[in-house]
This record gives structure tokens, sequence and C-alpha cells, in this order.
């Protein structure tokens, strides 16, 4: 099912123009805050009636203020996972992940409880009240509420924002087996390249209201003029197996014939995994560098230079083993003569590549 | 009951009676003001939060004589419910509605109150996981709101318990009628001798105020418990 989104909406000082199509697997709202991916999705949910605009899929019309039609929220078959939870602090956790199905339809598909609960390890927690739970298990019951409500589309909305980067840590895995083990088309909200590099099937890049950018994760990510949260925030991200774990603590993997060392990853020998690289941690170099600590050289050529406000560029370098980019000065890329099909060097050290910047590759891709 | 007057025993029961059907039966008007006031915005609102409250500012003696008027045997609301059967002038009934029309200001107040404190996030979430209106209210904002409608209940109880000037002008001060405890406590001061009995009612009337205060702290701290999730 591909959900198709088209809204106009105009506040005081601000105006929302997106357009884009979510196909299965999770669909990722990138952009800063204030950049309209809140609006967007809580248009979708139909807490907020937009000027004018469309959401469908499959003949199932959400609105068409065209036509006229609006679906109450209560009727479009949703789970939306909330930023701060918004789990119902009178009812126990159990009453909470049952509350959607009360409303939902007796005869259609149904998740089962005893699987969710298994899957977000929230089992021991069924008796409490959301009161006495951290704010990591609040969001996991969110999780499972949601899903619980046999919904036809998951929408989230940074549920990782309000946890810190030990809970984020906790809760990410959950929402990589939401999008391989659930086949409910997810929209999620987030202006963490981190999380978007780890979950996103497909990317809506966001800047001031309007859709600059969409398409699938590792081409909008490897795209140097998309940087819808700042250069700060640029890294491309690899495809890559996992060949084998070293004893002294790295894993080998392999892209396009390359082979690169991380960190231990906690994926098995074989499995497809994403690692992002963050710009800002790739040097450049116009001869292959000796003598370098760095374990992880990759030869390539310079696809596009493209300087920022400051006095930094983004250089976007293609490999083997796919695109990378690469930020810095723009006083070294000129000392370097770093310009479209100059071959060169990226050097990645391999400490630098964040754990929670890995993840399972989407088993559809 | 050997230490009340039959005289005395009688006010004390009709009071509780009167109260108690008074906060009953206003509760569920109680709610929907105070939902109405709380969350829409109509025209007239203002109008509405002003003839709520009227009861609360205006002398007693005014708001007696103004249901006198409407629901006298021969006020406009009065002659119409006496088609169908029911008659509020001088009898236990219409003490019970002064009464309920006193509290109701204090009932609808400390409603509002707890519903302004509701998180209408709360219910958005609701209503994405399926619930339509009216379900929204019954599992959240209902729930939610249960300590101060038990709050306002309770109130509105102990105003009715003590309402004195609406009722006597409305209803008179006819024992094992209208004589409700602050009425016989007020006629007994008004014969020789009758000082005794006074101060017995006045007690009671101390008892019953202090208990309904105390209920609604434990069932306030209760809920306050259950909702904070300990």
């Amino acid at each position: 099912m591909t959900l198709f989104v088209t809204l106009r909406h105009t506040f005081p000082g601000f105006a929302l123009d997106v357009s884009f199509e979510a196909p299965p697997g999770v669909t990722v709202l990138f952009g800063r805050s204030g950049s309209g991916k809140t609006t967007t999705v809580n248009a979708v949910a139909g807490l907020l009636r937009p000027d004018a605009g469309r959401a469908a899929a499959d003949g199932w019309v959400l609105f068409d203020t065209a036509r006229g039609a609006w679906l109450p929220p209560h009727r479009r078959r949703l789970g939306y996972i909330f930023q701060e939870g918004r789990l119902f602090p009178h009812l126990t956790v159990r009453q909470n992940l049952l509350y959607g199905r009360w409303f939902a339809p007796k005869d259609g598909p149904r998740e089962d409880m005893g699987r969710i609960v298994e899957m977000l390890g929230i089992g021991h927690l069924l008796g409490r009240r959301p009161g006495a739970l951290s704010s990591g298990e609040k969001q996991r019951v969110a999780i499972g509420r949601a899903l619980l409500a046999s919904p036809r589309l998951i929408l989230a909305d940074e549920p990782l924002a309000s946890l810190d980067e030990a809970r984020k840590a906790e809760i990410l895995p959950y929402f990589e087996r939401l999008r391989d083990e659930v086949s409910v088309p997810v929209l999620y909200v987030s202006h963490s390249a981190a999380e978007v590099a780890r979950l996103a099937t497909t990317v809506i890049a966001l800047e001031d209201g309007k859709t600059v950018r969409q398409g699938p994760a590792v081409e909008v990510l490897g795209d140097p003029t998309v940087t819808p949260v700042g250069a700060r925030g640029a890294g491309a991200v690899l495809e890559a197996a996992v060949v084998r774990h070293h004893a002294d603590g790295l894993s080998e993997i392999e892209a396009g014939g390359v082979r690169l060392f991380l960190p231990r990853v906690p994926h098995a020998p074989g499995s497809r995994i994403r690692v992002r690289i963050a710009a800002h941690e790739v040097l450049l170099s116009r001869r292959e560098p000796e003598g370098l600590s760095a374990l992880n050289i990759l030869p390539g050529t310079v696809e596009s230079v493209r300087p920022g406000e400051g006095p930094g560029a983004i250089v976007s370098v293609r490999t083997r083993a796919g695109t990378i980019l690469s930020r810095a000065t723009r006083r070294s890329t000129e000392a370097l003569g770093l310009a479209e099909g100059v071959s060169c060097y990226a050097v990645i050290k391999t400490v630098a590549i964040a754990p929670e910047e890995v993840g399972g590759a989407y088993g559809g891709e | 009951m050997d230490w009340l007057s039959p005289e005395e025993w009688q006010a004390v029961a009709l009071s509780l009676r009167v109260a108690f059907w008074a906060t009953l039966a206003s509760l569920p008007l109680g709610v929907l003001t105070a939902y109405a006031l709380a969350r829409w915005r109509f025209p007239g609102r203002q109008l509405l939060n002003g003839l709520v409250h009227l009861p609360l500012i205006l002398p007693p003696v005014a708001t007696g004589y103004l249901l006198l008027l409407a629901f006298g045997t021969r006020g406009p609301l009065g002659s119409l419910l006496q088609e169908v059967g029911i008659v509020f002038a001088f009898r236990w009934t219409g003490a019970a509605l002064a009464a309920a029309v006193m509290a109701f200001p204090l009932m609808v107040r400390a409603i509002r109150l707890s519903i302004e404190a509701v998180d209408p996030r709360l219910e958005q979430a609701s209503a994405t996981l399926g619930a339509s209106g009216p379900w929204v209210f019954v599992t959240v904002t209902l729930p939610l709101v249960l300590p101060g409608i038990l709050a306002g209940a309770i109130l509105a109880f102990a105003k009715a318990m003590g309402e004195f000037g609406a009722t006597i002008t409305f209803v008179s001060n006819i024992p094992g009628q209208t004589q409700t405890l602050p009425t016989a406590i007020y006629a007994f001061l008004q014969v020789p001798g009758g000082e005794a009995s006074a101060l017995r009612l006045v007690g009671i009337a101390v008892a019953v105020s202090m208990a309904a205060l105390l209920l609604s702290e434990i069932v306030a701290r209760r809920v306050a418990r259950r909702v904070a999730g300990a």
C-alpha cells in the first residue's frame, strides 16, 4: 500500500506546501524543527484540518478537500505514536495496550497481543500504571498500544526525541523490528540523521514547509545538496554485508567489493547492514595516504563540491562502496584542487563510526 | 436515638434526604454545564457562566423569591409541572430544588477546574485509537475528571445541608415537610427553652460537615494516587 499525500496549510508566519508518497516500509519525514513535519503527520491523523489537500491509499481516502471528504480521526484506523507517549494515566499498561482493540472492527485482522508484548519486552509491566514506568518503558508501551489497534497506517512523531541516548539505543531496535516484522506502512517524523539512516526505507526531506527531495534513503542521504538539518547533520549511508568479527573488537564488512572495519556490530556474519558515515568524520587526500592510523581508505572520484554558508564545503565522493560525503573547509578543497572528476582517497577512522549509526538493512532492499 | 427528640430527628433526616437528592439530581447537569463552559465556545457562554454563578452572589432570599415566582403553584414553570404531578411549593422537593440551585455554582466550579486540567492531547490519542467523541469522554475525560466530580458533589452536598435563606423563602419552615436542619435551628432559637435542641442540631451540622470534608479528602487522595500510578 502506498500512501499519497498533498497538503497546503497556512499558519500565521508559516506556509506548508508538501506533496509526497509513502511506499511500504518506513517513510521518514526528515527536517529541522519547524519545517512542518508534525503538522503534516497531524493532518494525516485528522488532528488538524488542512486548508487544502488530499491523503489516500488504495482507494482509501483519509481526506480530500476538493471533494469535501473528511474522515474523522477515530475512523482512520491509525496507530499514532506520540513524542510524549500520551499513555492514559488512569489505565494499567494492559488496559492501555488493549484500548484500541475495543474500537477496532471485530472481524478484521488482529495483531497477537502475546507476540507484540514479547517483541517489546513489556510482559512484566502489564499490571502497572504509566506513572510507575520509566520513559523508555512508556515509549515501548506506546508503540505496543499503536500496533494493537490493528492500524492500517502507523504514524510516529519523533518517538525518541524525549529520551536520553541510552533509552534511544533501547527503543531503536524495536522500530527496526517493526519495520521488518510488521507489514503496516510507517510514517515517521525525525530530525536525527542517525535515526533516519537506521530506519528509513524512504526519506522525504522537508525544508521550511516544502518537500525538497524524496526517494530511497541511501540516495537522499548521499545527496550533498540535501541537508535538511544543516551541513553538520550531513552523512552518507553505505549498505554492506558483515564478513566476520575479529578478536580485537572490530567487525569487517564488505560494500561493493571494498573491505571496511568498524567497531564490533551486533549483527551476524552474512547479514546486510547499513552504516552511516558522518561527513565531518571523513578526511580527503589526493595521494594514497601512508603511515596513517585510520583503517579505512577508499579510492574514489569527486562527484561534486558544494560550498556551505560558512567556511565549509561538502564534497561528494563516488567510491566502489557507494557515495561518501566529506565536510572540509573551502580553503582545503581549493588547496587540494578538489573538483568534479578529480580522483582522491576518502579516509574514515574506524572509531568515528558510532555503533548507534549502524543498523540492519531493510529486508525489502 | 433517644438523645434527639422526634422533631429534631425529623429535621436531620429531612436535611440528609434533601441534600442527597439535590446533589444527585443536579450532578449530570453540573457535569454538562462544566464541560460546556470549559471546552465549548458558543454565543451566550458568558451569559450562561453568569447565570450559573448568580445564586452565589444574589442574596439567598432573592433566589428563594425568584424560585417561588417561577415554581410556585401559580408560577409559569410550577403550574406547568403541576400538570404532570410534580409540585415544588411547600414540599420537601422544593427544599431540594432550592438547595440544588444554591449549591450548583460550587459544583460547577469544582468540576470545571478539573476538566480544564485534563490534557486534551490524551483525548486526541484516544481518538486516533478509534474512539468517537462520546467514547473519548466516557473512557478518558470522565475518569480523569472523577476527582473533581467527587469534590464538586461533596461540596454541593455540604452546601445543600446548610442552605437556609432560599429554602425558607421558597418552601417556608414546615416541620416534617420543609423544616431542614438550619431552619429547625432557627425555629428552636425563636422559642423559649429551645437552645438545647438548637445546640444539639448545631453539633450534628458540625459533624456532618467535617465528615463530608474528610471524605472528600480521602477520596481525592485515593484517586490521585491511582492516577499517579504508584
